[in-house]
């Protein structure tokens, strides 16, 4: 019992106590307040499909194009050690896209819908690319070469359609953005368990992971060993692309509408900050995406709780700086350390104490 | 060092996309030309016949609000219309003076300004003045006297939310409870729409069930009308401050079953006119929408050309509310922006 309970105290979960910890305090909390917060109640929406409603599903629904950026942040963040600012700025690029082509006809179909995605994806790639020379083959650090989309990014997504916010009205984008007639799940929510199962795979049957995790966590020792850590570093952003167009298409069917100038505004920060909360070491290395998938949902849920509590939503950053701050020292080595430390003595002196009793 | 100077150049470059994204970004707007920024216009003739017209303003890039303006401009001022039209874009105020104080020394005959910040102007104006330079304002006011200035041509966002609030009004609902999601705050169209409103939840008149600011971001529209609908409030008014954010908030209450518009549960209204808004509205889903007008170019070529006799300094552009029970095709040709 004492020593499991030790075990999870100094991070039995290993690196995913911090967001498990954080998402059940969080749970708890909202019980608490409201017991019919998590309430997932059944219903007709306005197309006349059943569907399911509640915070519960608010939450996970939302958080979908932060879980997908999350996923591929992460890689990044392990092989490069650092972040991609530009993500907000480059899903604009690729919604623009993606609403360029749709709008190219009136018709829209399956088949336009596909070609749309794809060309998004592909523009998304060519931007992760830029990224990745810029990080892996000029060695520049990360955060200074996105912040160059991260700039410009949005202004490209004007060119693409001009300053208007045009929409797009078709049944399919519908149900990419909301729900698929028949089916009471999220459309979302489904493409962020797709787009997890293809991680899945991907680590499964290539050696993506372990390559990335070895460069991560020394690029020179790995390229002596033969892995070639300049491809690997730039693979990582064009996986990231994937992510950003995937995400963007998402941002853009949930109203049948683009406005570059807000679509997936600061995303960035919750992204990175999903990937922190996740345990993963912002400084390149070891990674888990699970971590950073709950570290998603975390955000949301801070989020939507607060909302919930009908605080503004201008101070409702400022709330989560708060609880973001607590969970990312709470999480750092170094307060780690000292917790274990101060559990194992505290422990000791226990059962030392224990034992000159029975003595 | 070098890294040093690295941040601080990408902290500028970053500041200045923030200041950039602050425009008062409302919404839509319409397509067609808008690669003509920097010094356009027939610079090379010096006929005499033409009036020569300086313009300063924001860039169409800012918002579709600025790009209907810039291609209105462009339109009323145009050569056939007796004008040669020179222009200058920024967002920038620096840049936007050093502009003004470009055309006052090329001679132009007047001088239009939409200024990026209310200060800073008295120098130029008073030697546009001095070069007996007309000036004319539009969109936006500037702080200097009076009579540093022809006429402003703006809008009344204020009067936009009193216009709103009373065709609510006008509706006799049984009871009022309303949920406002408000634009970035402190903007001039959210300070305007916010007011009316404000005035009515104080007397009682309207219940306000929640009030919010979504920073003119669509996506958090839904998501603040998803938290309502999920606390299971009574609302059956939804005041959004723009277009989009009425469109995100329509998404939030289709996924939840909960009809709108003519005949709905909840009456939504939205600002700004875009053609797609407005095209909600005649199909019902939508009920009110209220305009902004960009157009201010053919007041101001009025006066200049003496059609128009101004009374007073300040020359408030007309502008309508949209009812979808009213709402004509021929309504959005004219006023819609955009597609």
């Amino acid at each position: 019992m004492a020593n499991s309970k030790k075990k999870f105290l100094s991070g039995g979960l290993g690196q995913l106590t911090i967001p498990v910890v954080a998402i059940v305090l969080l749970v708890i909390f909202n019980l608490i307040r409201d017991p019919s917060f998590f309430g997932v109640g059944i219903l007709h929406n306005n197309d006349g499909n059943i569907v399911l409603s509640g915070n519960l599903i608010t939450i996970i629904n939302g958080a979908s194009e932060l879980a997908i950026l999350a996923m591929g942040m992460t890689l990044v963040t392990a092989a490069c050690g650092g972040q991609d600012i530009s993500v907000g700025a480059a899903a604009a690029i690729a919604g623009s896209v993606f609403v360029k082509i749709l709008k190219s006809s009136p018709q829209i179909g399956g088949g336009k819908v596909l070609l749309a995605f794809i060309c998004a994806c592909i523009v998304a790639m060519i931007f992760g690319s830029f990224n990745g020379t810029l990080v892996a083959i000029f060695k520049i650090q990360p955060m200074i070469a996105t912040l160059i989309l991260y700039t410009c990014g949005r202004s490209i997504a004007y060119w693409i359609n001009g300053g208007a916010t045009p929409t797009v009205n078709s049944p399919i984008i519908t149900a990419i953005g909301s729900f698929i007639p028949g089916i009471p799940v999220p459309t979302p929510v489904l493409i962020v368990i797709a787009m997890a199962i293809v991680f899945k795979l991907l680590f499964k049957f290539t050696s993506l992971e372990l390559f990335t995790q070895s460069v991560g966590i020394n690029g020179s020792a790995a390229r002596l060993n033969g892995i070639n850590s300049t491809f690997i570093k730039l693979l990582t952003f064009i996986i990231l692309g994937v992510c950003v167009a995937v995400a963007g298409s998402i941002g853009v069917s949930r109203l049948g509408l683009i406005n570059h100038e807000t679509l997936l505004l600061d995303v960035e920060m919750d992204t990175i900050l999903a990937v922190a909360i996740g345990g993963n070491n912002l400084g390149g290395g070891k990674f888990k995406i699970g971590g950073s998938i709950i570290g998603a949902y975390v955000i949301q849920t801070l989020t939507i709780t607060l909302y919930a509590m009908k605080v503004s939503s201008t101070d409702v950053k400022a709330y989560k700086a708060i609880v973001i701050i607590l969970l990312v020292v709470i999480g750092s080595p170094v307060v780690k350390q000292k917790f274990g430390k101060f559990m194992s003595k505290f422990l000791e002196n226990r059962s030392g104490k224990v034992m000159k009793g029975a003595a | 060092m070098k890294r040093f100077k690295a941040l601080a150049m990408a902290g500028v470059l970053a500041l200045s996309l923030v200041l950039t994204a602050c425009g008062s970004n409302t919404g839509s707007g319409s397509t067609g030309n808008s690669g003509s920024s920097g010094n356009a216009g027939t610079a090379a003739s010096s006929s005499g016949e033409l009036i020569k017209v300086g313009v300063v303003n924001n860039p169409p890039s800012e918002s579709g609000y600025r790009e209907a303006n810039v291609n209105d401009m462009e339109a009323v001022f145009s050569e056939a219309n007796g004008y040669e039209l020179k222009t200058f874009y920024s967002l920038k105020n620096d840049e936007q003076l050093q502009a003004a104080q470009g055309f006052i020394t090329e001679g132009v005959d007047y001088l239009l300004i939409s200024a990026a910040e209310t200060t800073g102007w008295d120098e130029v104006l008073t030697k546009a003045q001095e070069a007996g330079i007309k000036v004319f304002l539009f969109d936006r006011m500037i702080d200097v006297d009076e009579s540093l200035y022809e006429a402003a041509v703006v809008s009344d966002m204020a009067k936009e939310g009193d216009t709103a609030v009373q065709w609510l009004l006008d509706q006799k609902l049984d009871v009022y409870n309303v949920v406002h999601i408000q634009g970035a705050m402190g903007s001039d169209a959210q300070i305007g729409r916010t007011g009316a409103l404000d005035a009515q939840f104080q007397s009682g008149a309207m219940n306000l069930v929640v009030q919010q600011t979504a920073t003119w971001d669509e996506a958090e529209a839904k998501k603040i009308v998803e938290s309502v609908i999920n606390s299971n409030e009574d609302f059956n008014v939804i005041y959004a401050e723009n277009d989009g954010m009425a469109k995100g908030a329509v998404a939030a209450l289709d996924e939840a079953g909960i009809t709108h518009g003519v005949n709905g549960k909840v009456i939504v209204m939205g600002f700004d006119c875009n053609s797609w808004a407005l095209r909600e509205l005649l199909a019902g889903n939508w009920n009110y929408d209220g305009q902004c007008s960009p157009f201010q170019a053919q007041i101001i070529s009025d006066i200049i050309q003496g059609k128009r006799t101004i009374d007073s300094k300040i020359i408030i552009n007309e502008e309508k509310g949209f009812d979808a029970a009213t709402i004509t095709q021929a309504d959005i040709d004219t006023y819609g922006l955009g597609e």
